[in-house]
Order: structure tokens, then C-alpha cells, then sequence
């Protein structure tokens, strides 16, 4: 397969699921404000713009948080280069670079999203639509997995589809965590405590874990148990853990499809290695702040590997 | 521009009677409810837009993709109508190859004096690299369109060679599809020969044109695209998809070890046969244009060496400008030593001094078009233009009357196409596509078939609000 075309199925599958999250993450924060007083609704929608890592832009041109620009901004934005817009017209237009690569099923299930997205996305997105607009979007990534694993050869590509995928998820998940753990845990001594449990619950929901962690967890609602859910139960798809597992699996299988072991495969076996037995009591000595930190360090480190292992540029 | 008097409907005869092609198809139309066939009519619509088949037009502002309107009223070829074109157009892609050859090797046609050398070597698509040598397999024009328009019922002139890079072939291939997912118990009814097989044979065609380098296996054939933003990459990826070849741009080759080679994951491999849809001018930055991205540095080398074919050959744009097919019945008959059979439309070359004066004299009659000009832009139909208009051209071919020829405005044939009020008549074209490989020539039966969706108008090309139809040879 061409380098190009696996660096336009990496990106493909990077852009679909960091949009599908960023849907997510909004959902959250909607519900989230819509139960909760003022003050706590704004807090609420600035760490959604920090989260993202748009403070920048966004006080560019917004006085205050409210929800109503927030989304729009995240999701259409003109001033802001990442909008889901953008981000789904990469997907896209990756797609189409890839065409020959993907299956009628997947690009037609791209295809139909996207345009009925972007038509959804030409104009700002009111109170009464935008729960609409964030499920259409979260579809949209359902739709196009539930065509590529169904259609799809298990060829490379698909192994570098996946890549993208689990390395995107793993940041966003990530990303989400220590945005909270930094709003809720300024020092270690709120470790264990009960101090706002609606936040927490209200991370497990922008991950589409709530269901999961409370029937595990028998409705226990804590720190801890969350950090240990997200960061090193592999059986949460979105868990660090159940990413590193998936990754692990594509990176041996190019691997192995390719004959010799890259400078990616070396870095996430440092990766695993890093993660491997490890508790969540040494997480929090460590610093889950530093911990995360250090996460998304090595998961840039191993999509750059790939990159170069893999020929994606000339 | 509007055709003189009556012309001939593909569908009704001049008594309004179904012409027999017609028959059993206009039987299975009269049998299906109004409403469902506006039903039907708005799925193919979206059919299209969900499977992606759009162009992209660049407007004022940025790119923008649209869909090629699809008309659902098939536009049906007779056997013994398509035999006889099948003949005319393989003698007429015959001598194109003949005289691509001698044009670029002794110029017998020039020596006998049977074409002035001054159009080859004041024209733009001339390659002086090209000279001397000989292609893979002696191939020049592996694809070729024949652009066709008919007058009456055993009346059909060539209009236009598409001997460099002709598109729309995906669009003949999809419409077929979408009828057949549309219609099945039409194609149950009616027998018509497949189209669906072209993507094969255009692969078994470039395989059979390996260069001397090719070192056994299976052929490497990839398709050059310029990218996502060409008007045709639709196309590109289609057929690579249904080659089974790979889709490569420039950035993605590189001349290594006298190879052409591209890069994948594995590193860089060689590529025997490279359908480029890419222009000469843009082919080879070393040779031709120097601030092309779209090419490979380098590429033109290799060719003459032999490490590499391109489909169609460089150069081949000679053969099919506007003022080479004012001569293209001298041509056929100095290489095939037969009368040609397919006739071309009567042509006025603006070069010679009498027939300027005469095309002056009734530009509010004629066509004229620019000898390199392409997709309908560039020319002016006397018939629709107005005064200031035909004053302003008449400027133009005044000052260069060399980049011009003229033809009289034909009355084209009309094809029904389904609106909500029913059936209305509109001009339609037919380019049918040919292969031509060392084993010989495969024309698919049929073609795309171009309609005018203005009523009255004669423009059929895409970038002009044109549609397409299935076109159907029906079996004998």
C-alpha cells in the first residue's frame, strides 16, 4: 500500500474519532449545565474549551462561557481551525484519498454523514438543535466503524485505520481525565474524598462510561475507582489500557505483515512496559497529572514513529 | 444554439410513432405509475450524491463538487446501428495509431504532401521528445473517446478525437448500474449488452503493454491522478478501484534505478505501466513544464529507456486538435487505404485565406471553435450570440485566424428525457470508449451518452449544465 494512503487512513480514522469525542465532551457539559446553577455551567463550559485547548481563540473573540457560544465554537467556529466542521471534512476528504482502500460501505457511510453534517453545521446550532446535531455526529462514528468492520480486508490498512483510532481515543481519554483531575484534585489530599461526585460522573459520561463503571462499581462514585476504570481497566474501550492492548495488536500485526519491527514497535513496547502492573496507588504517588502527561508524550512519540516507519511522507 | 428545422428523434419517427428500438421500453414506461417514476427519478439523484460520483467545478470562489445530472430514459443503440459504428470507429482509432507512429518517425503523410508540416510543428502538443521513438508495443492511444452526433437515421459524423487523457467512461459504467438497481425488470425484458466488464479489459489492455524493464509477475499498473481537487478524481479512484491498480500522485513517485517507482509502506516499487490522467505540459517537470508538482522529475527518461509505458503516450494531443481533424479523412484513408466510414462533420480551417472569408461572411450561421480548446469553452455559436458577441469573436479571428476552425450548426439528434411534465426531446451526444492494446481494438458497446438538459440547446459538455443517460446496444 502507498504511504500516502496509510497516512490518509491513519488520519481518517484520527479525525473520525476525535470528532466522534469532541460530541461526546460536549453532550456532557450539556447535561451537565443543564442541572446545575449558573456559576457551575460556566465552569463547566470553560473546561470544555480547555479541554479542547482553545482558550486562545476562543476569549479572542467571547467575553464569558455560555454554552450556546461554546458549542458553536467548538463545532463551527470560524476562528477556530479545529471545528468539527473542519475536522469531519477531513475525515472526508482522507477518505477520498483513500478511496481505493476502503470499502463502497465505509466511504458511502462517510459520504452520507458527511453531507448531512455539514449542512447541519452551515448554520449556528440553537438550543433546540443541538442535541440533535451531537447525536447525528456521534452516529456518524458508529455508522462508518459498523461499515469497516464489516467490509473492510484485514490488510494493512485496516491496521493503520485501528492505529488512528486507539491512538486518538487514548489522547482524548486522557485529555478528559486530566482537565478533571486538575479542577477537582489540586492537591493530593482530596484523593479519595467524595468532594463533587456529579463531576465525576460527569467524566464518565464523556467517555460513554457511566453504564459501565456503575454496574462495576455498584454505583460507588469515587476518584480512585474512576482513575483505576479509565486508566487501566482494558476491558472499557476507552480505557488507556484497553487502547494500549488494541494498539499493541495493530503495531505487531504490521509488524509482522511487513517482516521487520520499527522504531514504533520499540516505543510502545516502552509504553507497555510503563503501564504494565501497574496500580492506581502508584499512579497517584507518581502524579496523575504527570502520569497523563507522560501518556500523551509517548503516544505523539509512537504516531510519529509510524509515520516514519511506514513511509506516510516522502 | 438552436437547431435548424426538424431533426431526428432518437425515440419517435416524424409521425410520432416509436421507432422499433424503442418499443419495448416505451411498453414497460407506459405501464408505470406517474408517481412512482417521480419517485424513482429523485432516488437516482441520490444514489449519486451518497455514492460520491461528482465533479468538481471550480467557481468563483473555491472548488465545489456537483453531480453530472443523470437522466433516467436510456438513450438504445440498434445491433445493426452499432455494428456499423464499431467498424467506422476501429478504422478511424487504426489510423490515429498509424499516424501518431509516422508523425513521430519519417512523416510519410508530410512527404506525400498530404498534410502541411506546418501543423505539426507550430502545434502546441508536438513533442520533440517523442521523435524517434517507438512506444511499448507500438501503442500510442491505449483510451480513446470518439465524440458522435447523428442527423438522421443512418447519418453519424465524428466530431471529435479524445486521443489524450478522455474522461467520463465512470459515468457510463455508473449510470448502467444505478439503472440496473433502479429497473431490474427492464433489463429482463429488454436484452442489452454489458458495459460492466471495461474495468478489466482496460487492465488486461495496460498489461498487455509491459515496457522492456518489466521484470515477470504481474504487471504493476498504476493510475496518475492530479488529486481529491481534479474535476475528474472521482473517476481516477474508480477505476484504479476496479482495476485493481493503485492510485498514485506525483508526490508519491520517483525515478530510482532508472525505475519509476512509487512509495509504499514497504518502501519504493517499481511501476511498469502508468495510466496518467495528467496533461503532457505537467507530466515530467524536467522536460516540460518546470513548476509542475503534478509529475515525476525525470519520468520522460525513463519512457525513452524503456523502464516505464504511459498511457496514453506523450504527445498524443497532436493527433486530435481541431485543425488535425479537418484532416482526419486524408488520414484515415492515407493509413488504411480505405474510404473512411465514419464521415466527419464538414470543417471551414480559418488558415486558408477563402474559407476565413466565407466563415467572416456568416459567423451568424456557424460554430467556431478554438483549435486547442476543450469542454465547450472558448467558442462561439453563431446561431445563439448575440451581435456584439459575433462582432467581438470576429476581432479575435481576425487577429488569429490560424487557432480557429468553423463547422455549421447540426441539426443533432433529440433523446426523450423524463421531466415531471413527461417526456420532452433533447440534443444529445454519444462518446463511445475504445482500447487499443498489441492484441487489438475493444470498443464497449455503447458509450456515454450526453444530453442537453435545456430544451432547444446543443451544449452537451458537463461544465455546462449537461447530462448523461445509459446507453443501451441491444442484443441481436
Amino acid at each position: 500500500m502507498l504511504g500516502r494512503t496509510a497516512n490518509g487512513l491513519f488520519w481518517m480514522f484520527r479525525y473520525l474519532e476525535r470528532a466522534e469525542n469532541t460530541a461526546r465532551l460536549l453532550e456532557a457539559a450539556l447535561r451537565m449545565a443543564l442541572t446545575r446553577d449558573v456559576v457551575t455551567a460556566e465552569a463547566e463550559w470553560r473546561s470544555v474549551i480547555a479541554t479542547l485547548g482553545l482558550q486562545r481563540p476562543y476569549e479572542a473573540i467571547h467575553d464569558g462561557y455560555d454554552g450556546l457560544a461554546v458549542w458553536n465554537f467548538v463545532l463551527r467556529g470560524a476562528s477556530n481551525p479545529g471545528n468539527v466542521r473542519i475536522m469531519l471534512g477531513s475525515v472526508r476528504a482522507n477518505a477520498r484519498m483513500a478511496r481505493i482502500n476502503i470499502s463502497s460501505d465505509v466511504w458511502e457511510a462517510v459520504n452520507a454523514n458527511w453531507m448531512r453534517l455539514d449542512a447541519m453545521l452551515a448554520r449556528p446550532v440553537g438550543q433546540t438543535m443541538v442535541g440533535e446535531v451531537l447525536g447525528a455526529i456521534r452516529r456518524a462514528g458508529t455508522q462508518v466503524h459498523g461499515a469497516f468492520d464489516g467490509s473492510i480486508l484485514r490488510d494493512e490498512g485496516y491496521h493503520f485505520s485501528r492505529a488512528g483510532t486507539f491512538i486518538e481515543r487514548s489522547d482524548s481519554t486522557a485529555r478528559i481525565l486530566d482537565m478533571k483531575y486538575f479542577l477537582l484534585l489540586p492537591s493530593l489530599s482530596y484523593v479519595g474524598s467524595s468532594l463533587d461526585s456529579g463531576q465525576w460522573e460527569q467524566v464518565l459520561r464523556s467517555v460513554a462510561g457511566a453504564r459501565a463503571y456503575n454496574w462495576l462499581n455498584a454505583g460507588q462514585i469515587e476518584a480512585r475507582g474512576i482513575v483505576e476504570f479509565l486508566v487501566l481497566d482494558d476491558r472499557f474501550p476507552r480505557s488507556l489500557a484497553f487502547c494500549r492492548k488494541a494498539l499493541r495488536e495493530d503495531l505487531t500485526e504490521l509488524a509482522r505483515m511487513h517482516g521487520s519491527e520499527g522504531a514504533c514497535t520499540a516505543l510502545m513496547h516502552e509504553a507497555d512496559a510503563r503501564i504494565e502492573g501497574l496500580t492506581v496507588d502508584q499512579i497517584f504517588d507518581f502524579g496523575l497529572h504527570e502520569f497523563l502527561l507522560d501518556c500523551l508524550d509517548r503516544n505523539m512519540a509512537i504516531a510519529e514513529a509510524i509515520a516514519e516507519d511506514y513511509r506516510f511522507h516522502a | 444554439m438552436h437547431a435548424h428545422g426538424s431533426n431526428f428523434d432518437e425515440m419517435f419517427d416524424d409521425g410520432g410513432q416509436t421507432r422499433p428500438a424503442y418499443a419495448e421500453y416505451c411498453r414497460w414506461y407506459g405501464e408505470q405509475p406517474g408517481e412512482w417514476l417521480k419517485r424513482k427519478n429523485r432516488e437516482a439523484d441520490d444514489a449519486f450524491r451518497r455514492t460520491g460520483i461528482t465533479f468538481n467545478v471550480y467557481g468563483e470562489n473555491e472548488a465545489e463538487e456537483r453531480l453530472i445530472p443523470f437522466d433516467m430514459v436510456p438513450r438504445i443503440i440498434t445491433a445493426a446501428e452499432w455494428r456499423k459504428l464499431q467498424r467506422g470507429i476501429e478504422q478511424r482509432v487504426r489510423a490515429l495509431n498509424a499516424f501518431l507512429y509516422d508523425l513521430y518517425h519519417r512523416q510519410e503523410i508530410v512527404r506525400a504532401g498530404r498534410l502541411p508540416e506546418r501543423l505539426l510543428h507550430r502545434n502546441e502538443a508536438w513533442l520533440a521528445a517523442m521523435v524517434g521513438f517507438t512506444p511499448p508495443g507500438g501503442i500510442y492511444t491505449h483510451i480513446v473517446g470518439i465524440d458522435l452526433v447523428r442527423t438522421g437515421p443512418d447519418e453519424f459524423f465524428v466530431l471529435e478525437d479524445n486521443a489524450r487523457t478522455p474522461s467520463g467512461v465512470s459515468y457510463m459504467l455508473e449510470n448502467r448500474e444505478t439503472m440496473m438497481g433502479m429497473f431490474p425488470d427492464l433489463f429482463s425484458r429488454i436484452p442489452v449488452e454489458s458495459v460492466s466488464t471495461y474495468p478489466r479489459r482496460l487492465a488486461r489492455s495496460l498489461a498487455a503493454c509491459v515496457p522492456p524493464a518489466y521484470g515477470g509477475g504481474k504487471p504493476v499498473v498504476a493510475v496518475l491522478t492530479p488529486g481529491i481537487y481534479n474535476a475528474a478524481y472521482f473517476e481516477h479512484a474508480f477505476l484504479a478501484d476496479q482495476m485493481g491498480a493503485e492510485l498514485v500522485e506525483g508526490s508519491d513517485l520517483r525515478v530510482v534505478g532508472g525505475r519509476v517507482q512509487m512509495r509504499t509502506t514497504r518502501g519504493y516499487q517499481p511501476i511498469d505501466v502508468l495510466y496518467r490522467r495528467v496533461d503532457d505540459e505537467f507530466l515530467d517537470p524536467l522536460s516540460f513544464n518546470a513548476g509542475s508538482v503534478l509529475g515525476v522529475p525525470g519520468i520522460m527518461d525513463v519512457y525513452r529507456s524503456g523502464g516505464i509505458t504511459i498511457a496514453n503516450a506523450p504527445g498524443t494531443g497532436v493527433a486530435d486538435d481541431k485543425a488535425i481533424y479537418s484532416f482526419m479523412p486524408e488520414i484515415v484513408e492515407f493509413y488504411t487505404g480505405e474510404k473512411p466510414l465514419l464521415p466527419n462533420v464538414q470543417t471551414w480551417r480559418c488558415v486558408d485565406k477563402d474559407s476565413l472569408a466565407y466563415v467572416l461572411d456568416n459567423l451568424a450561421d456557424l460554430v467556431v471553435k478554438e483549435v486547442h480548446g476543450s469542454g465547450g469553452y472558448g467558442m462561439l455559436i453563431g446561431p445563439t450570440s448575440s451581435t456584439r458577441e459575433i462582432a467581438a469573436f470576429r476581432e479575435k479571428l481576425v487577429a488569429r485566424p490560424a487557432n480557429y476552425i468553423a463547422q455549421p450548426t447540426l441539426a443533432l439528434s433529440t433523446c426523450p428525457i423524463y421531466t415531471r411534465a413527461g417526456l420532452a426531446p433533447r440534443h444529445v451526444d454519444l462518446r463511445p470508449f475504445v482500447l487499443v492494446s498489441p492484441e487489438g481494438i475493444d470498443i464497449t458497446p455503447g458509450g456515454l451518452t450526453r444530453v442537453a438538459l435545456k430544451k432547444g440547446s446543443l451544449v452537451v459538455n458537463s461544465s455546462q449544465g449537461g447530462g448523461t443517460k445509459d446507453t443501451w446496444v441491444l442484443k441481436d
